[in-house]
C-alpha cells in the first residue's frame, strides 16, 4: 500500500472511531492519562478537537519530572555544589526549581551538571574521573528505573567505586489509588500508561477494576493508539464494564518484562515519597535497598538542606488531579509560563501546563 | 604554514596579519576588488533599490555532515539578500580567530566558502581579521555582510499575504538541524542525511523571474517553519492552516527526532525556503522550483486563512487540529 | 509527516549486534549502542523498544499487525489496497 493510501486509511478509520464513540457514550464523562508521553501526543495529534465534547480528556500526575519535590532538588543542588562531585541527569530537570534556585542556575555558577541520555553514560564520565564522585539523579517512573538499577548493576560488575545515585523514582499504582480516594476527583476510565506496563504488566492495576470498578485500558503512542483506547473506554462505560484491556499488545505483555522487573527489585525497594503538588503518598517511590546502600549517596555522604519554598497561588496540585484545567490557575500563561515556570506542571517538556501552553491552550477552532 | 596554528600576531595587523591574507584569503577570495586590499571596496550596484543583510555564525561543531561554518557564512548571507528578492552581489568577511586555531581546517573552511561564491555568483570584496586569545572564542567565528539588486518587479512584504494563498515549503525539513545534533550526540546517520547548506539565488531568481507577484519568500533558520511561519502569520494578521500529510521530512529526521525529543517543524533549515502566493499562481511557481536543484521537491503544505489570525494550526494525519506554536527558549544552542 | 516509516510500529528499532548485553541497534536508518542488560533474550534481527539507552522490550509484529487488521475489518476498510 501506498503512503497516500496508508494515510488516508488512518484518517478513516480515526473517522470512524470518533463516530463509534460518540455513539456509546451517552452522558459527560472524564477520561484521565497518567502519561507525559500521552498528554503531549494527544495535543499533537489534534483528538481534542475531533472528540464530542462530552468526553472530557484530563490529565493525571503522568510526569515524574514535575512531581519531585523542592527538597530533592535542594540536596541535587547541594551535592552539584560540592568540588569533588559530577552531577548527571536527564536534561529537563535542570529547570525544575527548589526552593531557592535550580540545577540550570548551579550550572550556569559552575557547578559541574552533565546531561545524559542514559544513565550508563554516568558510569563513562566515573571511570574518566576516578578522583571525583559521580552522582545520577535517578528520576522517573517503572520505565525508567530498572534502568537506573541495572546502571548500579553494571558499576558492582565494573568495580566502580566512585558512582552513586540518588533516587527520587516514583510508582504510578499508588499514585492513582490515591486519587480514587480523593472525593474531588471524578474519573470514569483511565488511559494506562503504555512504556510503564511494559515493565509491569496489566496486572499491577488489576485493582482498579476488582476494588473500584473502574476501567482501564493500556495505551500506546500513536493517534490509533490512542483513539482505540478511548473507544474501549467508551464501549465499558456504556456496557458498565470495568475490566483492564490491553490495546497496545505489539509491547505490553499481561506479564510485562520479568528480567526489568527483577533487576529493579535487586537494587530498590517500595518506599514513601513526596508528589510535589500533591503531597506524601505511602509506599509510591523507590529507594535503594540495604544490600545497595553503598550506591546511595545520600548514605555515603547525607547532606543538610534548608529552605522553605515560598507560597505562590500555584494550583497545580489541583491540575495534577485532574480536577481543574491548566488554564482555571491564575498564573498559567502570565506569571507562570515555560521559560518562568513557578508550579511544576509547567516546569517539563511533558508538563500537563507546559503542553496545555505550547499546544494553545486548548484552543483552536479552524474548521468546527 | 599548514601545520602551523593562529598566534596572537596574525591578528596584530602587521607582517603576520598580511602573510594570512597572501597565503589563505586572497588564494581563495581573489579579485579585482578585493585585490586592491582597500579599507573598503567601490562597488558598482545596478540603479534602484539595494537589499542589504548581515550575520554572524557561531555554529558549534564547526565541521558536519555536508558542510562548515563556512559554507553557512556564505549562504545564510546570500540566502538572505534572496529572500529579500534580490539578486546578491557582494558579501563582506569578518574572521575572529582563537588563538591556537589550526590554518589546515582554516584553509579548509576558507576553500568551502570559495565554492559557495562561485555558485552563488557573488564576490567577497572586503574583509577583517582579529585574533583573541586561546578560551576567548571557540575555534572561529564568522560574520558576513552582504549587498544585492533587488529585482525590478518584485514587492516582498508579509502585509501582501491574503487568505487564500498557498504556502509553499521547498523541500525535506530538518536537514542541517540532523546534522549538528547527529555531530555533536555522536549518531551515525545514514548517507543521505546532511545539512542542507545551499545557496538559493538561482532558485529565488527564477522564481521571482516567473511569478514576480509572490508575496513573501522567507528561509527557516533557527526556530524551523513553526517560527518563520508564526512570524509571518503575526505580520500580515492572517492564520496558517497546514496539512501534516504534506510536510516532507526524511525518515532518517523522524529517527532523530524520537530520539532526542524534537519535533521537526521546529528544526533548524539552511537551504530551504518558504513562498507565499496566490492559488492561481502556485502550479506555474512549482513547475519552475521542481525544475531546478534546491527546489526538486517543492510541494504546497498550508494554506493562508482569515480564521485564527495570527496563529498556526495544523490539520493533523487523523484529521484533528493542533496548534504550531512559536518556539519556546532555544531548542538546539549555536546551530548556525 | 511524509516519509517511508511504518506509522504503526512506534518507530521500532532493528537490532544488528548483540555482545556481552551491549548491542546496535539501527531506526530509521539510524544505529545507535544499547543496552541489553533488560532484554537478555533478544535476537539480532528482533524489533525492539529502546527507552534512555536500553532495550525493554521485544515488538511483537504480528500482534501490531492482527490489531490493524482488526480495526481496517470493524471500519469497512477490509480490502488490502494496493
Amino acid at each position: 500500500m501506498d503512503l497516500d493510501a496508508k494515510l488516508n486509511e488512518e484518517r478513516e478509520m480515526a473517522q470512524f472511531l470518533i463516530k463509534k464513540i460518540d455513539r456509546l457514550i451517552t452522558r459527560p464523562v472524564r477520561f484521565m492519562e497518567v502519561c507525559g508521553t500521552h498528554t503531549v501526543a494527544i495535543f499533537r495529534a489534534g483528538i481534542r478537537q475531533l472528540l464530542p465534547e462530552k468526553v472530557d480528556l484530563v490529565s493525571g500526575p503522568g510526569c515524574p519530572v514535575c512531581v519531585t519535590p523542592d527538597e530533592y532538588m535542594d540536596k541535587a543542588i547541594a551535592y552539584a555544589q560540592c568540588k569533588d562531585i559530577i552531577l548527571t541527569t536527564f536534561g529537563d530537570m535542570l529547570k525544575v526549581p527548589g526552593t531557592r534556585s535550580s540545577l540550570g542556575e548551579a550550572k550556569a555558577a559552575g557547578a559541574d551538571i552533565r546531561i545524559v541520555y542514559s544513565s550508563l553514560e554516568s558510569l563513562e564520565v566515573a571511570a574518566q574521573h576516578p578522583d571525583k564522585k559521580v552522582v545520577f539523579l535517578a528520576v522517573g517512573f517503572e520505565t525508567t528505573a530498572p534502568t537506573a538499577a541495572a546502571t548500579v548493576l553494571q558499576a558492582e560488575a565494573q568495580g566502580l567505586k566512585n558512582f552513586y545515585v540518588l533516587s527520587a523514582h516514583k510508582l504510578v499504582p499508588p499514585a492513582l489509588r490515591m486519587l480514587i480516594n480523593d472525593p474531588e476527583v471524578k474519573v470514569d476510565g483511565f488511559l494506562l500508561p503504555g512504556h510503564v506496563c511494559v515493565i509491569t504488566g496489566t496486572k499491577e492495576f488489576g485493582f482498579l477494576t476488582e476494588e473500584y470498578h473502574i476501567p482501564g485500558v493500556v495505551t500506546g503512542f500513536e493517534a490509533l493508539d490512542i483513539l482505540r483506547s478511548i473507544y474501549r473506554l467508551a464501549k465499558q462505560v456504556n456496557e458498565g464494564a470495568a475490566r483492564i484491556e490491553n490495546e497496545y499488545g505489539r509491547v505490553v505483555r499481561a506479564q510485562g518484562n520479568p528480567a526489568a522487573w527483577n533487576i529493579l527489585r535487586q537494587v530498590y525497594e517500595p518506599a514513601d515519597a513526596c508528589w510535589r503538588g500533591i503531597g506524601m503518598i505511602p509506599l509510591s517511590g523507590l529507594k535503594v535497598n540495604a544490600k545497595y546502600r553503598h550506591f546511595d549517596i545520600e548514605e555515603v555522604l547525607p547532606i543538610k538542606t534548608e529552605g522553605t519554598a515560598q507560597k505562590t497561588a500555584c494550583r497545580c496540585g489541583e491540575v495534577l488531579r485532574g480536577i481543574i484545567k491548566p488554564m482555571d490557575c491564575p498564573l498559567f500563561g502570565k506569571a507562570c509560563v515555560p521559560t518562568h515556570a513557578i508550579g511544576p506542571c509547567m516546569v517539563s517538556v511533558e508538563g500537563v501546563c507546559a503542553a496545555w501552553y505550547k499546544y494553545g491552550s486548548g484552543r483552536f477552532t479552524y474548521g468546527k | 604554514m599548514e601545520n602551523d596554528r593562529i598566534t596572537m600576531a596574525h591578528g596584530a595587523g602587521g607582517q603576520q596579519s598580511q602573510e594570512l591574507i597572501e597565503r589563505i584569503i586572497l588564494p581563495a577570495f581573489g579579485n579585482p576588488l578585493l585585490n586592491e586590499l582597500h579599507d573598503g571596496a567601490a562597488v558598482t550596484m545596478g540603479n534602484g533599490k539595494i537589499a542589504f543583510t548581515t550575520d554572524s555564525y557561531v555554529v558549534k561543531p564547526l565541521f558536519f555532515a555536508g558542510g562548515n561554518i563556512g559554507k553557512l557564512a556564505v549562504c545564510g548571507t546570500v540566502n538572505d539578500l534572496s529572500m529579500t528578492g534580490a539578486v546578491p552581489r557582494y558579501l563582506s568577511v569578518g574572521l575572529i580567530l582563537e588563538e591556537g586555531f589550526p590554518i589546515a581546517d582554516l584553509k579548509k573552511i576558507v576553500a568551502t566558502m570559495k565554492s559557495a561564491a562561485e555558485e552563488a555568483g557573488i564576490y567577497i570584496v572586503t574583509g577583517d581579521t582579529k585574533v583573541v586569545n586561546k578560551g576567548a572564542a571557540d575555534g572561529i567565528f564568522i560574520n558576513t555582510a552582504g549587498i544585492g539588486d533587488i529585482i525590478t518587479g518584485t514587492n516582498i512584504t508579509p502585509k501582501r499575504v491574503t487568505p487564500g494563498m498557498d504556502v509553499i515549503l521547498s523541500g525535506y525539513i530538518g536537514d542541517h538541524a540532523t546534522a549538528i545534533m547527529a555531530g555533536r550526540h555522536e549518531l551515525v546517520l545514514p548517507e543521505e542525511v546532511k545539512t542542507d547548506c545551499a545557496p538559493l539565488c538561482g532558485l529565488t531568481k527564477a522564481m521571482l523571474t516567473a511569478v514576480p507577484e509572490i508575496a513573501v519568500l522567507r528561509d527557516p533558520t533557527r526556530g524551523g517553519i513553526a517560527a518563520t511561519l508564526n512570524e509571518i502569520a503575526e505580520q500580515s494578521n492572517t492564520g496558517i492552516l497546514l496539512d501534516e500529510t504534506t510536510i516532507p521530512v526524511r525518515p532518517a529526521v523522524m529517527g532523530v527526532c524520537e530520539i532526542l525529543g524534537f519535533d521537526p517543524l521546529y528544526l533548524a533549515n539552511e537551504g530551504k525556503l518558504l513562498a507565499f502566493v496566490d492559488h492561481d499562481k502556485s502550479e506555474k511557481l512549482l513547475d519552475v522550483m521542481h525544475a531546478h536543484t534546491y527546489g526538486r521537491d517543492a510541494c504546497i503544505i498550508g494554506t493562508v486563512t482569515k480564521e485564527s489570525a495570527g496563529q498556526v494550526g495544523m490539520r493533523t494525519t487523523i484529521g484533528g487540529i493542533r496548534v504550531v506554536d512559536m518556539p519556546i527558549g532555544g531548542q538546539i544552542p549555536r546551530i548556525c | 509527516m511524509k516519509g517511508d516509516f511504518c506509522m504503526c510500529l512506534a518507530v521500532p528499532a532493528k537490532v544488528l549486534d548483540i555482545k556481552d548485553s551491549l548491542g546496535v541497534v539501527e531506526l530509521s536508518g539510524i544505529q545507535r549502542k544499547v543496552s541489553f542488560m533488560l532484554l537478555p533474550e533478544t535476537n539480532v534481527g528482533d524489533y525492539v523498544l529502546v527507552h534512555a539507552g536500553f532495550a525493554i522490550q521485544v515488538i511483537d509484529k504480528k500482534e501490531a499487525e492482527e490489531t490493524n487488521a482488526l480495526l481496517r475489518e470493524m471500519s469497512g476498510l477490509g480490502r488490502e489496497v494496493e
